[in-house]
């Protein structure tokens, strides 16, 4: 079972790794992943604005769960992935998965993750410190990364 | 319905100065390719975007769509640059 979210506001960890191991009975490990926005001495970020695709966001992320479900036989997994205007250090995305033993409980995170960054119809704009505004440009890594599993 | 509803995003959508947009499409305009070439062609940064290979990645009825995908009147069809997410 997944619970898929797309949503502007922040989310509680404590809360929803709760609510993932309630919905995962006889699980024995939950791996999580949180993704910030970075701002670096290099590259100054004051925030970042997420686009999406509002009518296809949530339907190609519950494709990616349920791809991790059947591939991990997991007991329960929970994307959150949020748009809008964030700023340095606040949390974008959570993915957790929970299954009856770790390796699947990791690998599914790490695949969640990956598939997320190229099949889930999200855009990131960077506001710099000097004002000016750049559209994040797709790396190959990411790619690569999401063609692996 | 005659029109395609067409939807662009992030920097596609700044270059298009529009975020949609509902068209008649000539009848040999069929396919996701055909669309970006007609459009292309009655936009100049459009234009520029649609003819470097890779730029612009397509969806059509919200699928991930490649540059044979047949097009009909009604569809939805979304324009759009290589995914950031996560």
């Amino acid at each position: 079972m997944a619970r898929v979210s797309v949503q502007s506001e922040d989310f509680d960890l404590a809360t929803e790794l709760d609510l993932l191991q309630q919905a995962a009975p006889g699980c024995g490990g939950i791996g999580s992943f949180i993704g910030i926005v970075r701002s670096t001495a290099e590259r100054p970020i004051i925030a970042m604005t997420l686009e999406h695709y509002p009518g296809m966001t949530a339907t190609a992320i519950a494709g990616i769960t349920a791809e991790a479900e059947a591939r991990f036989s997991l007991l329960a997994c929970t994307v959150i992935h949020r748009y809008g205007r964030l700023r340095a250090g606040e949390r974008i995305v959570f993915v957790g998965a929970a299954a009856a033993h770790r390796r699947a409980a990791l690998g599914a995170t790490s695949f969640l993750i990956d598939w997320l960054k190229t099949k889930a119809p999200f855009w990131k704009q960077e506001h710099l410190a000097d004002g000016t505004a750049a559209w994040v440009a797709a790396k190959a890594e990411d790619d690569t990364d999401a063609g692996r599993w | 319905m005659d029109t395609v509803r067409i939807l662009y995003f992030a920097w596609l959508r700044e270059r298009a100065g529009r975020a949609e947009e509902h068209l008649v499409l000539p009848a040999d305009v069929a396919t996701v390719g055909g669309l970006m070439t007609w459009l292309g062609a009655r936009d100049d940064g459009l234009r520029d975007a649609f003819g470097q290979a890779g730029l612009v990645r397509a969806a059509v009825n919200q699928n991930f769509a490649a540059n044979d995908t047949p097009i009909r009147a009604g569809d939805e069809v979304a324009l759009f640059p290589p995914i950031t997410g996560g």
